[in-house]
């Protein structure tokens, strides 16, 4: 029995193939439509905002945001999703990324500091599953939130998803999912957008956004 | 108790997606290089998916667990909100690998730093809803 148990935790340890992205992502979508609600997770952070009183900044928070427990439920539950994922079936908790993508990391960051064994899902050494990483892809640590490269990227990059997904209203989830399985226009609009801007950011900003040293 | 179901779901969608590795910002960078396919992969077989699922709600084929019909909200037509908000969305996207599902998984796996990320988006939030009036829509 435990045996079995073990075998199964090694057979979801594995890296799994792109298309478990439809069974993931239909699933969700199935079951929050099978309860009569949305799938977007941006919301929650209107909803936070009107549930720290923001409401009498801007009416755009005055709103009903008591109905909104549901969705924050889901963000909690991604939390320990992740947490699961983890520390329980994390594998080699490496990033199965091409050669092509590590030799373009290995151009920005100047030598040749990657390779298939030490790309990390999440490059940060604040936890053992990053602790390989070598310190010029430490982004997501404490002690890389204390440098101007890491501010940029955690505080700057938060600032710009948060603002960029309510003015556009929606994200990810709510817009590319959501908004195109429903055929809204809008949405395909958002998402070409979403797209225009990470091409602009990953080929014009952000090599010399990582090579910042201080 | 009647929110602890979501809790689930949320919990199926975030550890699909840490061992998807679309949390990673490696796969985000390798995707807007277009070096592989894995990304698009998630997004087109989600989409298809999704597109599916959406119609069979959308014909009643499947009703809610209130065996109502899902009403879907149509999507206001502010053109130059969806341009402008999604282009800046796409370079926060981008510059942390992280979009606003992923931060919560990631905060769950244990890099506590993303506490940070989370609270300046909703300082970004907090922002658009001050500033909205003066932005194009």
């Amino acid at each position: 029995m435990n045996e079995n148990l073990v075998q199964i935790q090694e057979f979801i340890s594995q890296p799994w193939p792109w298309w478990m992205g439809g069974v993931v992502i239909g699933s969700t979508l199935y079951l929050l439509l099978k309860f009569n609600k949305e799938f977007g997770l941006s919301a929650n952070l209107r909803t936070m905002c009107a549930a720290d009183g923001a409401g009498i900044y801007a009416d755009f928070f005055e709103f009903d945001w008591g109905k909104q427990g549901w969705n924050l439920m889901v963000a909690l539950g991604a939390m320990f999703g992740g947490y699961v994922a983890a520390n329980y079936f994390g594998g080699d908790e490496l990033a199965h990324i091409s050669q092509a993508t590590i030799n373009t990391l290995n151009q920005i960051s100047g030598e040749n500091l990657l390779t298939q064994d030490n790309v990390h899902i999440v490059p940060g050494r604040d936890l053992v599953l990053g602790v390989g990483i070598p310190e010029f892809w430490d982004l997501y640590s404490w002690k890389s939130l204390f440098s101007i490269r890491g501010l940029i990227i955690i505080v700057g990059g938060g600032f710009l998803v948060g603002f960029g997904a309510r003015y556009a209203g929606g994200c990810t989830s709510g817009h590319a999912i959501s908004g195109i399985a429903n055929m809204q226009l809008p949405s395909l609009v958002a998402v070409m957008g979403f797209f225009a801007g990470g091409l602009i950011m990953t080929w014009l900003l952000l090599p010399y956004i990582l090579r910042i040293t201080i | 108790m009647k929110l602890f179901k979501y809790i689930i779901i949320g919990f199926l969608f975030g550890f699909g997606m840490w061992k998807l590795e679309a949390v990673s910002t490696f796969r985000i960078i390798e995707m807007f290089h277009f070096q592989s396919f894995h990304m698009y992969g998630i997004i087109i077989t989600g989409v298809i998916m999704a597109i599916i699922i959406t119609r069979l709600f959308k014909k009643g084929r499947i009703k809610t667990s209130h065996g109502e019909v899902h009403q879907f909200p149509d999507k206001s037509h502010e053109w130059m909100r969806y341009i402008l908000g999604g282009t800046i969305f796409g370079m926060g996207w981008a510059l942390t690998g992280v979009c606003s599902g992923m931060m919560f998984v990631l905060v769950g796996s244990g890099y506590t730093v993303f506490i940070v990320f989370i609270g300046a988006a909703l300082l970004g939030t907090f922002a658009y809803g001050y500033f909205r009036r003066y932005l194009p829509h």
